[in-house]
């Protein structure tokens, strides 16, 4: 009597597919997911509560630290609440190099995952592609801030450094030759035939799925929800700008792969429209004190980073240092849909499929 | 390899020594000179595959080692083979161990059959091409028996698709060739050679040369078709366990499979070492290589199937495509 049981394997916390430390507990039936159950905590650092023993000011270097594929992004969340908390205004100037630097940094947040989602497909060679476009963003970082991967760059009421001589043209520079790559890399990744074998009509989250789950960002628009920050709740000076937000249709993988294609093209958008209106002035509100002691209050911040909502919410008593400081992080609430979408699939969907809601294991673990 | 035996047999008779030595002899002789070419032709490849892999994805590959990097590879092997030999320890063990070799194996026994030049064959077989389509198959076993004695759930699963992916692509492979076997009339290899003289199969069977392309990649557990090791998914598949030497005893099997497989689809549908001007070793070599460079490229360029859409375009799209190229056949050989 031949007799079938399940087996149940560990997929990560070490394994090429997972990104990072997730580790994702399969029970497979052959080759088909019975259930999966998603582990996460394997890069927890505690920065919440590091928080709470540092004045504001010293945090900005944590943020970097949230998500490092587009720590500016982190920086200019935390200081938005900061400075709704402690009703700083921030200069004109500061506000377009805060939108130019956080579009390239959403930029390069979606070429990795780009090339992440070929390379989990098993196409190799997109992910060198990605990296080197990466690679033109890293040196415009380098030349505005001299870090290249955590860039503690934002300040509470502006910026750190102002835009040294040449970057408005490098940037431009690199918008045109971004431009053609993105379209090359559609005919090379996104159309290709196995890509959208392997991609289409899987991973598929409804849209009343997406909204339960508190999925934000690419995942949540692929799904066919309309609703992106800059648009539904204009912070900074988004309201400027004239882009669009990419929307899918049917919530499959490669929707959400096409959702981040056409958003780089759309980022491209404001920073073109960003470098040419850029006025001149300060970088950062003069008169600011060195250690910035906020009323008693709470506040709450939120951004659109590359991966979907980036919350702050903080607490203050009064003192230097913060009471509370609570990061919600994107990549968290994306990755609770995995036992959803995964059931019923196959072990190589998982990999595509990961690799689809694009999590960021030092953002979701925190 | 006959006339060889013969000029062999003609010197050792005026000592007395009967022809079974000379059979020996011979086959010692035709054993290491397939193993050279298998070895050389392997750390040209893997060369070769670093080389065109760096430069599809703008990198410059190996450049310290020698000039170019092409001595990149000795310094590999050296590596691999000084390594530290895992085994598991609850892998089962002779399993685990013989698993490399009857990999590796089926691979060299193919190279038997393969023409390089009409008088170049070490055995001019009746039934070549029967040989050629059965003896690789054996290698899925090894890869079973890898996957099953590793003892880990990856090479399980990788074991698993192997099997399940060989058996359905031997038959569009085999199918394929019947178009060819029509033609000339004869399973043996150096007939179907000769029997290119004027002009190529592949002329008048594209639709043949693509499907037995499309399966060989298969069979060499290539991308698209590289389910078994999926690196994304399985970590290494039915290789994950395996380091040092056995595990570049995996890596040379998979480019001799590859080289035998590129050598018979020459041999089939190309004309073998036919050509101008160039001496037939010549022309047979370009004719591989530029085969083996093609078989490269689609590694570097396409993502790779799920095993069961794998499945699907076994059975529905290259089975078919065989048929037709089978009812084509049929027809020129009947009207023309």
């Amino acid at each position: 009597m031949i007799r079938t049981e399940e087996i149940q394997i560990n997929m990560g916390p070490q394994h090429p597919a997972t990104h990072g430390v997730l580790r994702l507990e399969l029970k497979l039936d052959g080759e088909v997911i019975v259930e999966a159950i998603p582990h996460i905590g394997y890069l927890h650092r505690g920065i919440e509560k590091m928080a709470e023993n540092r004045t504001y000011s010293q945090l900005i270097p944590l943020t970097d630290r949230i998500d490092y594929t587009c720590s500016m992004v982190n920086n200019w969340a935390y200081a938005t609440a900061v400075e709704k908390l402690a009703g700083i205004p921030v200069p004109e100037r500061a506000e377009y190099i805060r939108v130019i630097i956080g579009e390239l940094n959403r930029v390069v947040s979606h070429l990795v995952t780009m090339g992440v989602n070929g390379m989990d497909a098993g196409a190799f060679t997109i992910w060198f592609y990605c990296i080197r476009d990466r690679e033109f963003v890293w040196d415009l970082f380098e030349m505005v801030c001299g870090a290249r991967l955590t860039h503690n760059f934002v300040r509470f009421g502006g910026v750190s450094f102002d835009l040294p001589d040449g970057f408005i043209e490098k940037a431009r520079e690199f918008c045109d030759y971004l431009e053609p790559k993105v379209d090359e890399y559609e005919g090379f990744l996104l159309n290709n035939y196995i890509f959208v074998k392997r991609n289409r009509e899987v991973g598929v989250l409804s849209e009343n799925d997406a909204i339960n789950h508190g999925a934000t960002g690419p995942v949540l628009r692929g799904s066919g929800v309309n609703w992106d920050l800059r648009k539904n709740a204009p912070y900074s000076i988004y309201d400027r700008f004239d882009f669009e937000i990419p929307l899918g249709t049917t919530g499959d993988n490669w929707e959400r792969a096409r959702v981040r294609f056409e958003e780089i093209r759309q980022s491209i958008r404001i920073i073109r429209q960003a470098l040419n209106s850029i006025p001149a002035g300060d970088i950062v509100t003069p008169g600011l004190p060195r250690l910035i002691k906020p009323e008693p209050g709470e506040a709450y911040a939120r951004i659109e980073g590359p991966r979907g909502e980036y919350g702050v919410y903080i607490v203050s008593d009064g003192s230097a240092k913060p009471y509370r400081w609570k990061f919600r992080s994107a990549g968290f609430s994306n990755i609770c849909v995995l036992p959803l979408v995964l059931k019923g699939l196959r072990v190589p969907d998982a990999a595509v499929i990961i690799g689809g809601l694009d999590p960021c294991f030092a953002e979701v673990d925190r | 390899m006959t006339s060889f035996v013969n000029w062999l047999d003609g010197l050792l008779k005026v000592r007395g020594i009967p022809i079974l030595y000379a059979h020996v002899v011979a086959a010692v002789v035709a054993g290491l000179v397939i193993f050279s070419v298998i070895g050389i032709s392997v750390m040209v490849l893997v060369w070769l595959e670093r080389k065109i892999s760096a430069h599809v994805q703008s990198r410059l590959g190996p450049m310290r080692v020698g000039p170019h990097g092409a001595l990149q590879l000795l310094a590999d092997i050296l590596k691999l083979i000084t390594k530290e030999d895992i085994i598991p320890a609850k892998a089962d063990r002779w399993v685990f161990v013989l698993a490399p070799f009857i990999v590796l194996l089926p691979a060299v026994l193919a190279f038997l059959i393969i023409p390089i030049d009409s008088n170049l064959t070490v055995r001019n077989l009746n039934v070549g091409l029967l040989y050629f389509l059965s003896i690789p198959s054996i290698s899925s076993i090894g890869l079973i028996m890898a996957g099953w004695g590793s003892r880990s759930k990856y090479s399980l699963l990788g074991g698993m698709r192997a099997a399940a992916q060989f058996v359905s692509y031997e038959i569009p492979r085999a199918l394929s060739v019947i178009g060819v076997v029509m033609f000339t009339g004869s399973l043996s290899t150096v007939a179907i050679v000769s029997g290119q003289a004027r002009i190529w199969h592949i002329l008048w069977q594209p639709l043949g040369f693509l499907v037995f392309f499309t399966a060989s990649l298969a069979e060499c557990n290539r991308i698209p078709f590289d389910c078994p090791e999926g690196e994304a998914e399985l970590v290494g598949g039915f290789h994950t366990e395996y380091s040092g030497a056995r595990f570049a005893l995996f890596l040379m099997a998979e480019y001799a499979h590859m080289v035998a497989a590129c050598a018979m689809a020459t041999v089939l549908f190309l004309g073998g070492g036919s050509g101008f001007l160039l001496p037939s070793v010549v022309w047979f070599l370009i004719k591989v290589f530029a085969l083996i460079v093609l078989v490269i490229w689609i590694r570097w360029t396409y993502p790779r199937f799920r095993p069961d859409q794998l499945m699907d375009i076994s059975w529905k799209v290259l089975v078919p495509l065989a048929l037709i190229n089978l009812a084509i056949a049929g027809a020129v050989t009947a009207f023309i």
